[in-house]
């Protein structure tokens, strides 16, 4: 049963006299970790069925999943696809004899199979590649968690720090803890089972050793199981723990009784803080966010208790109460920034129940009322401060709209970037934030379960790389809409428009704490995304959303040697916006190993490239954006290195790479090209700092689209290998590289980022399609700007729109759509982003792998 | 026994040194806490942070007492701290008020091992120039 109205008691369990009570609610570390009791006999034959193997991974006799071996499978394999056809024949005969004899598996062969980058010129799989299958049983693979919610970047993990530090790859986690999913099983039991020294939440991969005690498989503590789990209450049977929910599954919701809170849950609190200076009422955002607004009014997460507050400000900071019984909205201005205080106590954040007419008459009112202001000045700061003392008491989402530099008040910011600069080839300054007034207010946010959001609107520099910090470490996320205006800018609008309606209705949860806790011997050094670092494991997120990841590094601390498996749990202790306190938890299961080959045949490239962007962007605030990308470009050129000096010992010339990292440099060359990280090409200091926010805090599917974009040729998509979903037929193209080369006038090209799609079509494009689709005559009577794709009856249109909207299924951020001319202004972007391609200060692709090679020999 | 300048320097420094001896001791013990996760990074850097130019400014004072009382050894020997500390507040994160200690970033792994090696370093060091001090006083007093 669910007790929402008592006040808590932190929970047993927890030695250590810890006045932070967040880390006592969700438990401690190793620090109060006992030696394993003397008393369990060395031996322990478990009952048939109760244990999970723990036979050394190369030796189970998996049915290996095949690799994707699709007929069409680009030009590098000759038809009558062979597996291990290739360059080396020695190297694949020693392969596939060892694949033979059972210690190689065939997955691992075939993602250690030798490539030489120089020759190969088709190294794209048609299809974007799944994540690669960590070589586990098939128990254990069935009930592991997906990868789209927790991956990590070596899917077979080092024994020692010695052996991956050989490895040259970085070890660590990539989670997307809140993402939304569509079964969830939810825990509705009384007693959540937890080991009693790490804490660790029962999991799949824990053992009986007999019915009535388990192993924990992160401490290997023996844990007594209590009466209340033995019984099952989805078979209605007793004495079968193992067939539990809980143990059945590796994302699991417990519904979190008292102990768990600190304070009774919070209502959904909804801050709205609004720029109205003249630079803001010129670009009109403030039509479009009432709008939105108005219309999502019911759909915003909430209950009955939900509260909400809107506060304007240019050079003075003005509140709204919106008392419930007064005939409109009534406005007061607080005009000493120096010392903001708060007009009213009650009737400024108000029920949104009851207050509703007052609210919908403030919004359609409000961009009317500052049409015919002159204030120029913005007073962020203040207003920011007085956000905070309005919503110290309860907690919530904060969500500040600004169109400018701040220029008065406290957090006052100046312009820093010099435009002259932006193609420099040097280093590029000013990427860290100019005072730390927006840290102090974040972490202040954060203490009082405030999460602050940022939408930046604006079209002149705005020094994002300080305001952003105000997110950042209060686990809110940055919005950024370069050059909005509604009437300038129509596509920014609507993308600001659909962005918003995602935003107001997405799930939320507050006041929430994460820990990740893996298996003894590997630790988490560094944390990366918006939140705060409360201690060593424990995340402090004021508010959660289902867009943003993490990512951590680990490393290896003792020695792995005397286990096969190891396990990461991710805990998320949230408060629903219905006010319901609840815990997700995520459970991740790998092989260990001991060989170097089978470290390099388990590594996930993506994976790896989104850490190493991280890492890199880390670098360049702490130290220099040269240094960062040095050091990308030493990572391949040492990880590659390793892998030959591991190898066999030919020297063939050539760049060799294993296959499971063929796409490595490639990866690497396009990070470098990123708009966060490039150099040479003239690039807005906010439109860097905002590339690097987004590196940092989206998951990792987008930031594989932002990084490496998807090409398909869609003026000929046929339906052959197509996909049959609910009646419509979905083409199926195949990737394309990003190059020129591929592009040809005669076509029509979709090129898909993530957060943006183009629709290039070539002056010589057929004319059928761009009747059919497009809607025109002729290439010429296209216009410039056009933003989406009629619903027109033809096939091709059916087609080509099934084919996008299966693109956009998934997604939660519907991207911006452009359809670029050949000849348009608007094609510099979409060239951009052909990274295969060579510009006046970047490498082409091949150029990178002979640099590459270059830099291995010396 | 003469009571030169140079031994009221040495007397004065040894007092100081104690002191030094005392915040090198207060660090350890606090980056100790943040690593069991005993205290919360904020209120730690809060507490930190103001000691930081206290030790600072207390280390050049008997520098320049050092210069003034002309003994080079030991103001040779105190060169590099002071060249550390230099270079330390130097490259400290962007803040507002005093310190070294960001809330944010105190927590990385990587920094919490360096701080926690700097307050054992330098505790060494202060408890070997308390004693040089000693040695340094007690000659002078002695051989004028």
């Amino acid at each position: 049963t669910l007790t929402g109205g008592d006040s808590s008691s932190t929970t047993t369990g927890s030695a250590s006299p810890v006045p932070n009570s967040y880390e006592s609610l969700e438990g401690g570390g190793y620090s109060d970790l006992a030696a394993p009791p003397a008393g369990v006999p060395a031996k322990q034959a478990p009952p048939f069925g109760y244990n999970y193997p723990t036979v050394h991974p190369a030796y189970q006799q998996n049915p290996a999943p095949k690799p994707d071996p699709s007929p069409s499978h680009g030009g590098y394999n000759p038809p009558g696809y062979q597996p291990y056809s290739q360059p080396f024949p020695s190297l694949s005969e020693l392969s596939s004899a060892l694949g033979g004899l059972g210690g190689v598996s065939e997955q691992e062969a075939e993602t250690l199979r030798p490539v030489n980058l120089l020759q190969e010129r088709n190294i794209l799989p048609p299809k974007r590649a799944p994540p690669p299958e960590p070589n586990l049983s098939n128990d254990l693979r069935k009930v592991n968690c997906s990868p789209d919610t927790f991956r990590c970047t070596l899917t077979n993990i080092p024994q020692t720090q010695a052996l991956l530090n050989k490895a040259r790859l970085p070890l660590g986690l990539l989670l997307h803890p809140f993402r939304d999913l569509t079964q969830l099983p939810v825990i509705t039991s009384n007693t959540i089972v937890r080991c009693r020294s790490c804490r660790t939440y029962i999991n799949p991969f824990v053992s009986f050793l007999d019915q009535r005690r388990w192993k924990c498989n992160l401490c290997y503590r023996v844990n007594d199981v209590p009466d209340e789990f033995m019984y099952n209450p989805v078979t209605r049977s007793y004495g079968e723990p193992h067939k539990r929910p809980e143990v059945q599954n590796s994302t699991v919701e417990f519904i979190a009784s008292s102990d768990y809170m600190l304070r009774p849950p919070q209502p959904a609190v909804y801050l709205f803080l609004l720029d109205v200076s003249h630079n803001a009422v010129e670009s009109g955002y403030l039509n479009v966010f009432c709008q939105s607004l108005l219309d999502n009014l019911e759909k915003l997460p909430g209950d009955t208790r939900t509260h909400i507050g809107f506060v304007t400000f240019d050079s003075t900071v003005h509140f709204y109460n919106l008392q419930e019984g007064l005939s409109q909205p009534q406005m007061l201005v607080v005009s000493d920034i120096d010392d903001v205080f708060i007009p009213t106590h009650d009737s400024l954040l108000v029920n949104l129940k009851e207050s509703k007419e007052l609210v919908k008459d403030l919004l359609n009112a409000l961009p009317g009322m500052f049409t015919h202001t002159r204030e120029t000045q913005s007073a962020l700061g203040p207003a920011l401060q007085a956000a905070y003392k309005l919503m110290s008491p309860t907690g919530g989402r904060v969500s500040v709209f600004q169109t400018q530099l701040p220029t008065l008040g406290a957090g006052h910011l100046q312009s820093r970037e010099d435009p002259n600069l932006r193609s420099s080839t040097k280093n590029v300054l000013h990427l860290g934030p100019a005072t730390d007034f927006y840290k102090k207010l974040a972490l202040d946010c954060s203490g009082q379960q405030i999460g602050v959001d940022l939408f930046l609107l604006s079209s002149q520099y705005s020094d994002l790389a300080s305001l952003a910090c105000v997110s950042k470490y209060s686990a809110g996320s940055v919005f950024y809409y370069p050059s909005f205006h509604h009437v300038h800018n129509p596509a920014q609008t609507q993308k600001f428009q659909k962005d918003l309606q995602r935003y107001l209705t997405r799930k939320i949860g507050f006041e929430a704490v994460m820990r990740i806790r893996c298996t003894k011997g590997l630790s988490i050094h560094t944390f990366h995304g918006n939140f705060f670092v409360r201690s060593t494991d424990l995340l402090s997120l004021a508010n959660v959303n289902p867009d943003s990841g993490f990512a951590v590094q680990m490393s290896i601390e003792e020695s792995l040697a005397d286990t096969s498996l190891a396990c990461f749990q991710a805990a998320l202790l949230y408060t629903s916006s219905k006010g319901k306190r609840r815990i997700r938890v995520h459970t991740l299961c790998l092989p260990v190993v001991s060989q170097l080959s089978e470290v390099f045949a388990g590594a996930d490239i993506q994976a790896i490239s989104c850490l190493l962007a991280n890492m890199a962007i880390d670098r360049s605030i702490s130290s220099s954006l040269s240094d960062a990308r040095d050091a990308l470009v030493n990572a391949v050129v040492d990880c590659l290195t390793a892998y030959r000096a591991n190898g066999s010992n030919i020297q063939p010339s050539g760049l060799i790479a294993p296959a499971a990292l063929r796409l490595f440099p490639l990866y690497v060359l396009a990070l470098l090209k990123q708009k966060a990280l490039r150099t040479g090409t003239s690039t807005r200091l906010d439109e860097r700092v905002f590339s690097m926010c987004e590196l940092k805090s989206q998951p990792l599917q987008q930031i594989m689209r932002m990084v490496h974009p998807d090409l398909y040729r869609i003026d000929n998509m046929t339906e052959q290998a197509a996909l049959h979903l609910n009646d419509s037929v979905i083409p199926q193209p195949p990737l394309l590289q990003l190059t020129a080369e591929k592009l040809t006038r005669e076509g029509a090209f979709l090129l898909d980022c993530g957060s943006v799609m183009y629709l290039w079509v070539g002056k010589g494009c057929n004319e059928t399609f761009i009747r059919d689709v497009l809607g025109f005559q002729n290439y010429a009577s296209l216009p410039s700007n056009m933003t989406e794709i009629p619903e027109l009856q033809t096939t091709y249109s059916e087609r080509t729109r099934a084919f996008i909207s299966w693109l956009l299924e998934s997604r939660t951020f519907l991207p911006a759509f452009h359809v670029v001319k050949d000849d348009a202004s608007t094609k510099t972007s979409f060239f951009q982003h052909l990274v295969e391609d060579r510009t006046e200060s970047a490498f082409s692709y091949y150029e990178f792998l002979l640099h590459i090679q270059q830099q291995m020999s010396k | 026994m003469a009571f030169t300048f140079a031994a009221f320097c040495y007397m004065l420094a040894l007092l100081l040194t104690a002191a030094l001896i005392f915040f090198a001791i207060w660090h350890i013990i606090a980056f100790d806490e943040l690593k069991t996760d005993y205290k919360n990074p904020i209120d730690q850097c809060n507490t930190l942070n103001p000691l930081v130019l206290p030790e600072y400014l207390i280390h050049v004072f008997f520098c320049v007492m050092f210069l003034c009382a002309a003994e080079w050894l030991t103001l040779g020997l105190n060169m590099p701290l002071l060249a550390y500390h230099i270079w330390r507040y130097m490259s400290r994160p962007v803040m507002s008020g005093p310190g070294l200690y960001d809330p944010t970033t105190i927590m990385n792994a990587d920094i919490l091992a360096y701080c926690q090696k700097e307050g054992w370093c330098k505790l060494a060091f202060y408890l070997l120039s308390f004693f040089y001090y000693l040695y340094g006083m007690i000659y002078v007093l002695v051989s004028s």
